[in-house]
């Protein structure tokens, strides 16, 4: 009866069917935080409950979805679009941090709530995840396997939990936390814990997503993430997919390109197309001419950064993973924005 | 003259870089804002205006080193081969933060062999200098001081860890502090401090019943382990916090400044905001802000309006609409404009238009900015179409800082 997955029925297949723990990293500005919330609403757009999670202390949900800070606790903070024939769900949101993790902990395990503060106020949980961070990961991490495993009238309570996780740099190791903990903890109810978290981190049910944008840097770093990810997986560590953000359309053809990057731009259409376009008058009587200079410049600029792009994007297919395109939201990152990329994480299949 | 603005302090770079009681240059600023590569923009910039540099980077970008002429950065500062022609006497060094080999070295120069075999072995020393966000911070602070007492370079270029909050180099002596003042530290420590057998004595109630939790949720090895960690550790412990609050004040003096990197994006100027309120809170020197990949126009004489006006002047009546450009979301030719004579040249404008956009909505978040922080000299760095690969391309954003 109470089947692991019991998941409402979605028009088509996605690429991550069965998948229920997302975790979501990426470089520091390439939009981590804001696809992570994309992706949250994607997921609650087929109906059921979306838990986003952020582990960074830095309040971002809030911020995006526009609300307060959130206090500790799974709060909802938004519904999602749904279509014609079935209402969207719910994304709810928590910002998680260690001491809190632990305090939950406690209480679910051993019913020690009232240790848990007092470890607390000693200041032990901050000695201890101070002098061993591998605890606050598995605290944090054992957070989000909890919230993915949790229950209610044998259905998963969440029908799918995003993690807003740690930039690329740090994700290896804050994902694999049976390597950090077994030197600290070789026994014991902390070690029980984090193996059960690493099976959870390690099963099918969860896919590391990579954000990017295509940029050398940032996509160095995907690819390194991929392949340190890769190392660690002879668990069944699963890889997601690469999240390409900030995409823009080019209008200039691949001959335009070309010529443009190489500076072989026709000048004299340019000065024709702006004098039809009346540009000439109103600016001097080289007015067009300079003009056209600067357009002619930019049309470089531009095709050189396209070619660029075209190159780093060619390097991150080569990954393997499958790729999303995320438009540029020019006019501001706003609650609009965000659900025009959960509309387009939906059409390519993310969600 | 640009919509009723008032006068924003320049920032004088070269004035800073020339200046010999600048000592040390410190790059912060929210991940992703291009903190490593301005801090060697700048170190180079000083060397070859004659300054004897070392940039100290935390940020393990291999492009960097290369970019330096370096095939990697070891935790040891490694010469930039500087050309003749442009090295006024100046020297370049650089070097990458290794911090669980800086934490080792300074375990083994200040603990004799037997105590830094023990601490080294300890797990939880292991755990501690390999994997901590804020041992990071720390060591940075320690190289940083390391660096300074040498007296071999008259300038040090640092940027700062990409840490979940960028300033967490600030609070790493406070809590380095706050960790070794903890009542837990020292009911850890009374057992060896107090000797074997006054164990019973100094332990109180309140010790055993948190041992007792700690032990259940442990495990009583781990106990066992800390323990052992931190007596070894203990006769170290005075001399880290005492160099870490060396180097935190050393941070405060004028000899220090300051340079808060951010681009013109919402984010980083609300990160870089932040760091403006909390480096005059701790007191510490800021120079300005760096207003990073700032975008200009060849032709800004036309418009936002006036471009997109004429792009469609260009199009017939009922010819491709103007969201044509901005549907589809593939980053491949999407040929618009089939209708025009001119699609290069409607192409062209849209960019354009585009282009002016962003410029008007960089320039609002930076007058935002100064509005809240009008003391602060602000200085801009162009963005470049390409991604920086050598010295040459480090001297241009040098060159641009210096021009704005």
């Amino acid at each position: 009866m109470a089947e692991d997955n019991l998941m409402p029925v979605r028009a088509r297949d996605t690429d991550w069917e069965g998948v229920r723990l997302h975790v979501v990293t990426g470089k520091g500005g390439t939009g981590k935080t804001t696809l992570a919330g994309a992706l949250a609403l994607a997921l609650a757009s087929a109906g059921g409950r979306v838990l986003l999670m952020e582990v960074e202390g830095r309040q971002g949900i809030a911020q995006l979805f526009d609300c307060p800070p959130l206090p500790y606790g799974e709060h909802k903070v938004a519904v999602a679009p749904g279509t014609s024939t079935v209402p969207g769900g719910d994304v709810y949101a928590i910002a998680a941090d260690a001491e809190s993790a632990l305090i939950d902990y406690l209480e679910m395990f051993y019913n020690l709530r009232h240790a848990g503060r007092t470890l607390t106020r000693l200041g032990i949980v901050d000695f201890a995840t101070t002098i061993a961070p591998g605890l606050r990961d598995v605290l944090l991490t054992g957070k989000a396997a909890e919230a993915t495993r949790r229950r209610t009238g044998g259905a998963p309570l969440y029908d799918a939990v995003v993690m807003d996780a740690p930039p690329t740099g740090r994700i290896s190791r804050f994902l694999n936390i049976a390597s950090e903990v077994s030197g600290l903890a070789k026994a014991g109810p902390i070690r029980a814990h984090a193996d059960t978290v690493q099976r959870v981190i390690r099963s099918p049910e969860t896919a590391v997503h990579f954000v990017t944008v295509l940029e050398e840097m940032p996509v160095q770093e995907t690819l390194d993430g991929i392949a340190e990810l890769r190392g660690l997986s002879e668990g069944g560590l699963q890889l997601g997919a690469v999240m390409i953000n900030m995409v823009r359309p080019t209008a200039l053809t691949d001959d335009q390109l070309t010529a443009a990057a190489r500076g072989h731009l026709d000048r004299h259409e340019l000065v024709l197309g702006l004098k039809t376009a009346g540009i000439e008058g109103s600016l001097g009587p080289d007015g067009s001419t300079a003009v056209a200079d600067g357009l002619a410049a930019e049309l470089g600029e531009h095709a050189t950064q396209v070619l660029n792009q075209r190159e780093h994007r060619r390097v991150l297919t080569s990954a393997g993973q499958p790729c999303y395109d995320l438009p540029l939201i020019t006019d501001g990152m706003d609650l609009a924005g965000l659900y025009r990329l959960a509309a387009a994480l939906q059409e390519q299949g993310a969600a | 003259m640009s919509e009723g603005t008032k006068v924003v302090p320049r920032l004088d770079t070269d004035r800073l870089l020339d200046d010999p009681r600048t000592r040390i240059i410190v790059c912060c600023g929210s991940g992703g804002v291009g903190k490593t590569t301005t801090a060697a923009a700048l170190g180079l910039r000083a060397a070859e205006r004659g300054r004897h540099v070392v940039v100290l980077t935390v940020d393990p970008a291999r492009r960097l080193a290369q970019s330096m002429g370096l095939s990697s950065l070891d935790n040891t500062p490694r010469p930039v081969p500087l050309s003749d022609d442009a090295a006024a006497g100046g020297t370049l060094h650089a070097m990458m933060l290794d911090m669980k080999r800086t934490f080792d070295e300074i375990v083994e120069a200040h603990a004799d062999p037997d105590r830094a075999g023990q601490i080294l072995a300890n797990p939880f020393y292991q755990s501690l200098s390999s994997s901590f966000a804020g041992t990071q911070e720390y060591m940075a602070m320690e190289k940083l001081g390391q660096l300074r007492r040498t007296e071999q370079w008259d300038l040090i270029v640092v940027d700062t860890p990409p840490s979940r909050s960028a300033l967490d180099f600030l609070d790493a002596p406070q809590r380095l502090s706050r960790f070794l003042d903890g009542r837990l530290i020292k009911l850890l420590t009374a057992p060896t401090r107090a000797g074997g057998r006054a164990y019973l004595k100094v332990v109180n109630v309140s010790f055993s019943v948190i041992t007792g939790i700690v032990t259940k949720v442990l495990g009583a090895q781990v106990l066992r382990d800390v323990q052992t960690f931190v007596s070894a550790f203990d006769t170290m412990f005075g001399g880290f916090r005492e160099r870490a609050e060396d180097t935190y004040r050393l941070l405060q003096t004028p000899g220090t400044a300051f340079l808060v990197v951010a681009t013109p994006e919402p984010d980083a100027l609300r990160e870089a905001s932040y760091f403006v309120e909390r480096l005059s809170e701790d007191r510490m020197p800021l120079a300005g802000l760096i207003l990073n990949r700032v975008h200009r126009s060849p032709a800004a004489r036309l418009s936002a309006a006036r471009s997109q006006a004429a792009a469609e002047a260009l199009l017939p009546v009922g010819g491709p609409a103007d969201n044509a450009h901005s549907a589809g979301s593939n980053g491949g030719g999407a040929p618009l404009a089939d209708a025009t004579r001119y699609p290069l040249v409607v192409a062209a404008l849209r960019l354009h238009a585009e282009r002016m956009q962003l410029i008007a909505a960089e320039r609002r978040l930076a007058q935002r900015f100064s509005a809240a922080h009008p003391a602060v000299p602000v200085a801009r760095v162009i963005a470049q179409p390409e991604d920086v690969h050598d010295l040459a391309a480090l001297r241009v954003i040098g060159q641009s800082l210096s021009d704005n």
